[in-house]
């Protein structure tokens, strides 16, 4: 066995390739990830003793989908739940399973449907639920993911003088990555003309700084060292994970960062590596403010620095410091169920491997990584960080 | 360019056991605050526990209404609106409509004061207008 470096491995990924599931359930679609993630990994569903889902999946936590796949080994089961970040986070609470003895291969899927099903995921008022306490201070004033993300943007172009030419730099990026990925659902190269001349959605925010809704979902196999040792695919060993997680602070608002800022440094602590040392990472991008945001937060460039930092190229890759979102990422690829924390590792892992398309992948993939936000930036929101490492 | 922000009708605050004695202040026309009587500090949303030291020892003042934007957006499309927080002058920042303004004049920084409008229920909503 060759020696391994890492507390766990991620062996298997998968994203599913639709964009628009009209003649398959949410539970299909999880089915079918996790087959995918499998058979990736070159593993069998009677391995899997571990099984990590979040709020798409339907039923009681996790209850029903164990039930729908047929696993009977599962001794360990983890539902945590932040939004689009929930599988970032759950990459590292596998990884600590597998430390504490609890699982040996972990299973983590993500599904859903958004786009069949018609919804206005960032326009529309959405409540999160019956008796959540803060509704009643916000509902009336129909806050919508957009207004919100859109009132981070405006104190960051207050604050530090990032302008709407520097946020398009985030969309060009990503949608010069998206032309060679088949299933991006938006693969055409735009300018940062396009983007600010694209229409208004919330000041400042156009349409072209909004990610796309779509549907599909993508799983991850998080395996223990002995058994990635046995595995014929690349080891991707996960060397750092941080979780972290801000809301309104009792009315102590302070827009200009995300909960990256903490999550961050936990994995990057972790892993024993600077921010120098990533040469490739997944942002989570569900506006082109919040890959500002995260930027700044992970440490990639200072406080309030990340519009000069992007502008002209900075992100993309061959091109910029930091190549990001080489699949497109959720502004032009894909953004199953409204959340993008699974794709951002699934990418990372492409990269990790050398798997990502040849024109966007990043040489001597080292060090990668990927960060998940969940939740609305200007309420509530936690963000999971992970550090992967190619051996 | 000007662009007058639509009169929304906002939806009425669901109300709770914990937050009555708030909407019944919104009724007499009272915007209150949280204030956590352990360590004299304010807070909103306002709610009987404080997010400061998870005691019951809070109760209810009313704020002066007059504040800043510390941030906003326009909610653009046939109707458009200003979601924005302010900066109250006592401390806390609240989520808000700027309402009866130009949306294309508003910035980071303007004063605005408190006005009530009413909601589709029996409780009218806290909003604020340019001072």
């Amino acid at each position: 066995m060759p020696p391994m470096k890492n507390p766990a491995y991620i062996v298997g990924a998968f994203e599913h390739p639709t964009r628009k599931a009209e003649d398959k359930s949410t539970a299909q679609l999880h089915a079918e990830v996790a087959y995918g993630a499998l058979q990736d990994a070159g593993l069998t569903a009677s391995d899997i003793d571990g099984y990590f889902c979040a709020g798409d999946a339907p039923g009681m936590g996790g209850l029903s989908m164990l039930d729908y796949m047929g696993l009977t080994k599962i001794r360990h089961y983890d539902t945590t739940e932040s939004g689009g970040s929930s599988y970032v986070i759950h990459v590292g609470h596998a990884v600590e399973a597998i430390i504490a003895g609890k699982c040996n291969v972990a299973l983590i899927t993500l599904a859903g449907r958004p786009r069949a099903e018609g919804m206005q995921t960032g326009t529309a008022v959405r409540s999160t639920g019956v008796g959540v306490p803060d509704e009643p201070f916000e509902l009336p004033y129909a806050r919508t993911i957009a207004t919100m993300h859109a009132n981070v943007a405006s104190r960051h172009m207050y604050e530090f003088g990032t302008t709407s030419e520097q946020l398009a730099w985030v969309k060009v990026a990503a949608s010069t990555h998206a032309q060679y990925n088949p299933h991006a659902m938006l693969p055409k190269v735009v300018t940062v003309e396009d983007v600010v001349n694209s229409p208004m959605v919330a000041d400042p925010l156009h349409r072209l700084d909004c990610c796309v809704i779509s549907d599909g979902g993508g799983a991850l196999i998080v395996a223990r060292p002995e058994i990635a040792a046995t595995l014929k695919r690349p080891k991707v060993g996960v060397k750092g994970w941080g979780e972290a997680y801000k809301h309104q602070n009792a009315g102590g608002i302070d827009l200009t960062y995300s909960a990256a800022a903490f999550s961050g440094p936990m994995a990057f602590g972790k892993a024993g590596v600077k921010p120098a040392d990533i040469k490739y990472a997944s942002i989570y991008d569900s506006f082109t403010i919040s890959v500002i945001l995260q930027l700044e937060d992970l440490g990639f460039c200072e406080k309030g620095k990340a519009g000069a930092f992007v502008q002209d190229g900075g992100l993309i890759s061959g091109v910029g410091k930091l190549p990001f979102n080489t699949d497109g990422g959720g502004l032009c690829n894909n953004h199953p169920s409204n959340r993008g924390g699974m794709t951002k590792v699934i990418e990372a892992v492409r990269q990790s491997r050398g798997e990502a398309h040849p024109k966007v992948q990043v040489p001597n993939p080292d060090l990668v990584l990927a960060n998940g936000k969940g939740g609305s930036l200007g309420t509530r929101h936690g963000c999971g960080t992970v550090i992967l490492e190619r051996e | 360019m000007a662009t007058q922000a639509f009169d929304r009708t906002p939806q009425c605050p669901g109300e709770t056991p914990d937050n009555k004695v708030v909407l019944e202040g919104y009724k007499a026309g009272k915007f209150l605050l949280g204030k956590c009587k352990d360590t004299g500090k304010l807070f909103h949303y306002p709610r009987h526990v404080s997010p400061f030291t998870l005691s019951n020892n809070v109760e209810f003042v009313e704020a002066r209404g007059t504040g800043e934007i510390y941030s906003y957006s326009v909610a653009r499309g046939k109707e458009p609106f200003c979601v924005a927080y302010v900066k109250l002058d006592e401390g806390p920042t609240v989520l808000t409509n700027i309402i009866e303004c130009d949306l294309d004049a508003l910035k980071v920084g303007l004063k605005v004061k408190l006005k009530f409008r009413n909601s589709d229920g029996d409780v009218p909503v806290p909003m604020f207008v340019l001072a």
